[in-house]
């Protein structure tokens, strides 16, 4: 039962499952408390590593394209997603610009980068990366810090308080976001636990 | 339903590979092991005090400050969603008021509640309390709303003398608040929840 895949614990509740080759190719739950103990999703590996790339090249877009540009009678005011995540840095706001910065890019950039690295050789064929395990580990337990969905319903909330005082035109990296939320959504529904520990925590065949 | 520990053995909370009980670490996925964090309501209790200490100056605090032809009005929290109100944005401001009062304030409630029932005996409902554990996981970094919206807010009005937004100092301590309350809820174990049942409730078979 120690080390074998087919004996899953439920993180969860603890409760010990048996499953065989073919139930671990389809979702499971928990018998007792209904956690999702496998998403069975055989390309998992494929589908993630596909999706991370793709959210790495949006959030490229997403840094460097004009956001919102924003007109009110003669005067315009355009922000970028630099600009709204550095509106905080004065004095003792900076390390709230800092938040920001870590909430809506670096950690969903590093969420993408981890997981790349650390499935990326498998799907080569080749050895994994030396630090493969520690990495896909710091790319599940960084997922509530990854704010990207919260974001764009900020700025949908913030388009509203505005609509009496100006018009608001957004630019392409507001849709670049918005694909990444659509883009992280699917990457979620695609990390079975199991198939991707099972996949980075054996040598490869 | 035998959990790992009924057997002696040892689940891994990030892969679910059950491992022999003096194992420090799991085998596939490196992660370190233990049984039940018998530690973890003390750091529930720890950071939860200090998400509701810092609550209360996010509060008081303005969150923005608007200067629109050369008159400057604060608003808090609560007075953001009483302006959303009178201009009629009914939606928007059910959408801010949850997410910056009553999230924040069910959460501190169910947190010490779930922290207060399992450090006593007796049987209890798991089912119900861990549905009210999922929910505080899953909904508590929705309350990021409200700082995201400030932060776009401060970046796009940017006129000088017709309109400016400046952040104020409740947006740190709000964000602070909603960073220390997500911790809470991650430093529970789960699996005590289930534990606490099983000690007080017969077995079903
Ligand atoms: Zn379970």
């Amino acid at each position: 039962m120690v080390n074998d895949p087919h004996h899953i614990g439920c993180p969860n509740c603890d409760t010990v499952h048996r499953f065989s080759a073919q139930e671990l190719t389809v979702p499971t739950r928990c018998a007792r408390c209904g956690y999702r103990l496998t998403l069975g999703r055989k390309d998992a590996v494929l589908r993630v590593t596909m999706l991370a790339l793709t959210s790495l090249v949006l959030m490229g877009l997403a840094l460097f394209a004009p956001f919102l540009t924003l007109n009110a009678g003669p005067f315009e005011s355009r922000a970028s997603v630099i600009d709204v995540i550095f509106g905080f840095a004065e004095g003792i706001m900076v390390p709230l610009s800092f938040a920001v910065l870590f909430f809506i890019v670096i950690i969903p950039a590093m969420r993408s980068g981890l997981l790349i690295y650390a499935l990326a050789p498998n799907l080569a064929g080749v050895a994994h990366a030396p630090l493969a395990r520690p990495a896909l580990r710091l790319a599940f337990t960084l997922k509530p810090w990854a704010m990207v969905e919260i974001f764009m319903v900020g700025v949908a909330v913030a388009l509203v308080k505005l609509a009496g005082m100006a018009t608001v035109d957004t630019g392409a990296a507001f849709w670049a976001f918005v694909l990444l939320v659509l883009v992280n959504a699917a990457q979620d529904a695609f990390m079975c636990r199991n198939t991707l520990w099972t996949t980075v925590g054996t040598p490869p065949s | 339903m035998m959990t790992a520990r009924d057997h002696g053995l040892l689940t891994c909370r990030s892969c679910g590979l059950l491992a022999e009980p003096q194992a420090s670490s799991c085998k596939r996925c490196d992660s370190p092991l233990a049984s039940r964090d018998t530690a973890s309501l003390q750091h529930v209790w720890a950071w939860l005090v200090a998400g509701l200490i810092i609550y209360v100056p996010a509060n008081l605090y303005p969150m923005l400050r608007t200067t629109q032809a050369f008159r400057s009005q604060e608003s808090t929290i609560v007075g953001g969603v009483v302006d959303l109100v009178h201009h009629g944005a009914i939606a928007i401001a059910a959408i801010v008021f949850i997410a910056s009062v009553v999230i924040p304030v069910g959460k501190f409630i169910v947190i010490a509640y779930l922290a207060v029932l399992l450090s006593q005996p007796g049987p209890k409902n798991a089912h119900r309390l861990h549905i009210l554990y999922e929910a505080v996981e899953f909904i508590g970094r929705w309350s990021m709303i409200d700082v995201f919206v400030v932060a776009i807010l401060v970046a796009l009005v940017q006129f000088d003398v017709l309109a400016s937004i400046q952040p104020g100092f409740a947006a740190a301590c709000f964000a602070l608040s909603v960073v220390f309350t997500m911790l809470s809820a991650q430093a529970f174990d789960p699996r005590m929840i289930w534990d606490a049942t099983d000690e007080g409730a017969p077995h079903d078979a």
